[in-house]
């Protein structure tokens, strides 16, 4: 059997990657899919944990369905600003979007 | 048939009522309300007359008792000490009262039907009236308000009339004082020329002030009373001996004065205010002010009589210890000060110009005989002249409203004309603006002959003569300087009647508006109609009161007046022996007078003078000037009081005194105030409130920048922040 270490090794390459592509990308669509990533590592680390350690208790799923939730709501609202955004302004880099500053 | 005496209760009460129903419902109407002033004042005479014929069937009425009373508890006073009961209100109708209310009520009802046609009642308004002013050719702006006045004024008397005892009599006279300052005040806004002449507001004051001094003492009088015997009530004190005698024997505060003395002064000086004798006599004058014919027939008829009627009433209590021949002292003090006025106002009547001056001086002078026939014990005299004289005053004043009213009339006649002869403000009062009205105004003439016959005393025929020939009887018989006083006064009367009769009516026309006077108008209806009613009394009121022992005409009549108003006293006065020397000499003062008045004034050509100016002199203008007592009381009371309080009690204790403390209060307060606000509330409250906000402000200034707008920095410092906190976290020691 594969060991919970290489899964978490895994979520936390995942995660890594999602994060630089968050921190690193111009374009808004790349950095809405960076938090796609990060969320389904923790998704990883979510199930990872539940089936080696609490087998017989489900909140581990039941977390990762919520999060699949979230992720989705959270693409459909971002990409539909991004959307919005882009009918406006012309742009999508995120460098660009800062109209609330100081 | 014996009246129910809770009937009584019932004469004061409509006119009353009408009062309140005019003020608060009909004022909008000037037909409703003189119709509700009217039906209120007509049952109170149909009252009245019903009881006064309800007494003439008893035998012997006002004797023992048979008279008329009804009374209720009013307040719990009373002590147990001195054997007193509650204080009772209650209504009392004796002889006196029957004859008052007799001539009382057919006064006030014809008042106030005259008032219709005075008032020009059936006229449009006149554009040019105003309210508080009198109409020029208009109906009365204020007609309705009038006729309320007028039904209180009703009320006031009928009340004091028909009350048993003193405090309800006061009531009712102080409400008289009240109406009368409303009526003489009702034209509030006139305004004359002659900044000296007297306004109706200010004569309306001055009536006021001066009745409310006798008042005052009046009231003192009361008290005392009540203090004594513990009771108001006229049937208690004034037909019981034991009370009498004991007020009589009693030592005052005064020495040598018994307590009936004091109480008697005291009233008395009530009736000097009320009655309009000397020394507080300058308000009635001035009371003509009033609209003419209802606030001068008031004072000269009604209201005045008050006083006489009150002293009259009151004659057991100022007579206590009177035994026929020395009179106590309150009398000495009536006869003197009666008789005084009496002389003293026919003087200044002669030099007046005025139609209602005259008869506002003659009115004065007449109630000064009045007082004058009770201080030497004519008490039926007294009470027979106040009868006569109310019925041939009210002729004569309304009488002179009806030249008033014809002469404005000719005068606006005259101006549509275009008749610009006339100077612009004519006085329609001014006797020598007048003259040859007899032919104008045939009704008024008549009438007002039979009136001032009446007042002069013309022989056998006038109610005037019987009446004033019984003062003069009594007055010889009892005091010789007062019957000498009261014939030089009953001798100027007569005089200063006819200079009257023959300046108004007789000679020629002396101005335009005399000419043109006329009293055609469909207003002079109801004046003619009272005038007439009067002028029937004026004749006949007399013929009630023929001695008995008269030569020729005594006993055809039976001295009835004698017979039923002695009633009212404890014991019958005695009649007195007929002596024809006060006889001849009432007559000859009366014709003489008369005479010696028609052969000086019976022509006066217009712009004349009077022709009395040159031959009296100095006398004329101290006359005409009413021997300066205005001037006299303005220097010795009415600037001393307006020093007083526009100094003392203004400026001094006011201003200085009270203001000074309350301004003292104040800024005290308000220095702690300020020391409040300047050490505690600027610094340490507002302080705090502005350091919370301008902290905010500098942190929010200091700390903007990190705000870029740029979301991949914000995740930097996200992720910075959360692997700062998971090192720290997971660190050993730190964490766990």
């Amino acid at each position: 059997m594969i060991p919970l270490s290489w899964y978490l090794i895994l979520a936390a390459a995942l995660f890594c990657v999602g994060l630089y592509g968050v921190l690193a990308r111009k374009n808004a669509v790349a950095i809405l899919m960076g938090i796609e990533l990060m969320l389904n590592a923790v998704n990883i680390n979510l199930v990872a944990f539940w089936r080696y350690l609490t087998p017989n208790v489900p909140s581990g799923q039941m977390f990762a369905i919520i999060v699949f939730t979230v992720a989705a709501a959270e693409a459909a609202v971002g990409l539909a600003l991004i959307i919005s955004i882009y009918r406006r302004r012309n742009t999508v880099v995120a460098e660009e979007i800062d109209l609330m500053k100081w | 048939m014996q009246l129910d005496p809770r009937l009584v209760w019932l004469i004061p009460v409509p006119p009353l009522l009408s009062f309140f129903l005019i003020v608060l419902f009909t004022n909008r109407s000037k037909a409703f309300s003189h119709a509700v002033a009217i039906v209120s004042i007509l049952s109170s005479l149909g009252l009245s007359l019903a009881v006064f014929f309800q007494t003439l069937t008893v035998e012997h009425f006002g004797e023992g008792e048979t008279i008329i009373q009804h009374a209720v508890d009013w307040l719990p006073f009373g002590s147990a000490a001195v054997g007193t009961k509650p204080l009772q209100m209650g209504v009392l109708v004796d002889p006196l009262t029957a004859v008052t209310l007799f001539f009382v009520s057919i006064a006030c009802a014809l008042i106030f039907i005259y008032s219709v046609g005075y008032s020009n009642f059936g006229k449009p308004r006149d554009p040019h009236d105003t309210p508080g002013n009198p109409p020029h050719n208009g109906v009365e702006p204020l007609y309705s308000r009038f006729f309320a006045f007028l039904s209180l004024f009703a009320f006031g008397m009928l009340l004091l009339v028909v009350a048993d005892n003193l405090l309800l009599l006061f009531v009712g006279w102080e409400i008289m004082g009240l109406c009368s300052y409303l009526l003489i005040g009702f034209w509030y806004a006139r305004k004359y020329e002659n900044p000296n002449q007297i306004t109706p507001r200010q004569a309306a004051v001055k009536a006021f002030m001066t009745t409310r001094v006798g008042d005052v003492i009046m009231m003192l009088g009361i008290v005392y009373l009540y203090n004594l015997t513990g009771t108001l009530s006229f049937r208690e004190i004034l037909y019981n001996e034991e009370v009498l005698h004991m007020l009589a024997t009693t030592p005052s505060y005064i020495v040598g004065l018994s307590a009936a003395g004091l109480i008697g002064l005291l009233l008395f000086a009530g009736a000097v205010g009320k009655s309009a004798q000397f020394p507080l006599h300058v308000w009635l004058p001035d009371a003509m002010e009033g609209p003419t014919p209802v606030s001068a027939m008031i004072h000269a008829a009604t209201m005045v009589s008050a006083g006489v009627y009150a002293m009259i009433r009151m004659y057991p209590v100022l007579s206590a210890g009177f035994d026929g021949h020395t009179p106590t002292v309150a009398m000495n003090a009536m006869a003197f000060i009666g008789a005084f006025t009496a002389l003293f106002a026919a003087t200044i009547a002669v030099a007046q110009r005025d139609v209602k001056k005259v008869l506002a001086y003659s009115t004065i002078s007449q109630l000064g005989y009045m007082i004058a026939a009770l201080g030497i014990g004519g008490y039926i005299a007294a009470a027979f002249h106040l009868v006569t004289h109310a019925f041939f005053k009210a002729l004569l004043f309304l009488g002179s409203g009806s030249v008033i009213h014809g002469v404005e009339h000719g005068a606006h006649h005259s101006h549509e004309k275009g008749g610009h002869a006339d100077p612009p403000l004519l006085d329609p009062q001014d006797m020598f603006n007048m003259g040859g009205l007899a032919k104008k105004m045939p009704v008024t003439y008549w009438t007002f002959v039979i009136g001032g016959f009446a007042l002069s005393g013309f022989p056998l025929v006038t109610a005037g003569f019987w009446s004033k020939d019984e003062i003069l009887a009594d007055a010889f018989a009892h005091n010789q300087i007062v019957f000498w006083t009261l014939a030089a006064a009953a001798f100027l009367t007569a005089f200063y009647t006819m200079r009257q009769i023959c300046l108004t009516f007789l000679g020629q026309p002396r101005t335009k508006a005399a000419e043109h006077a006329s009293e055609s108008d469909p207003i002079f209806e109801p004046m003619k109609f009272a005038l007439l009613v009067l002028a029937f009394f004026a004749i006949t009121a007399g013929w009630v009161g023929i001695p008995e022992h008269f030569p020729g005409l005594g006993g055809l009549l039976p001295n009835w007046f004698h017979e039923f108003v002695g009633g009212t006293l404890l014991e019958h006065p005695e009649t007195l022996e007929f002596n024809f020397f006060p006889l001849a000499t009432s007559i000859v003062v009366a014709l003489g007078g008369l005479f010696l008045g028609w052969l000086v004034y019976r022509d006066v050509p217009a712009g004349a003078a009077d022709p009395l100016e040159a031959p009296l002199g100095p006398l004329y203008v101290a006359l005409k000037n009413k021997y300066g007592f205005d001037e006299a009381y303005a220097t010795l009371f009415v600037r001393p009081m307006t020093w007083l309080s526009e100094v003392v009690v203004s400026a001094w204790v006011d201003r200085g005194l009270i203001d000074g403390t309350l301004h003292l209060i104040g800024r005290t307060a308000l220095r702690i105030g300020h020391a409040f606000r300047n050490y505690f509330d600027a610094p340490v409250v507002n302080g705090f409130g502005d350091l919370v906000g301008e902290g905010t402000k500098w942190f929010g200034r200091r700390f903007r920048v990190i705000q870029t707008g740029n979301v991949q920095q914000y995740l930097v410092v996200v992720m910075v922040i959360v692997l700062v906190v998971g090192v720290v976290l997971t660190l050993p020691g730190l964490g766990r």
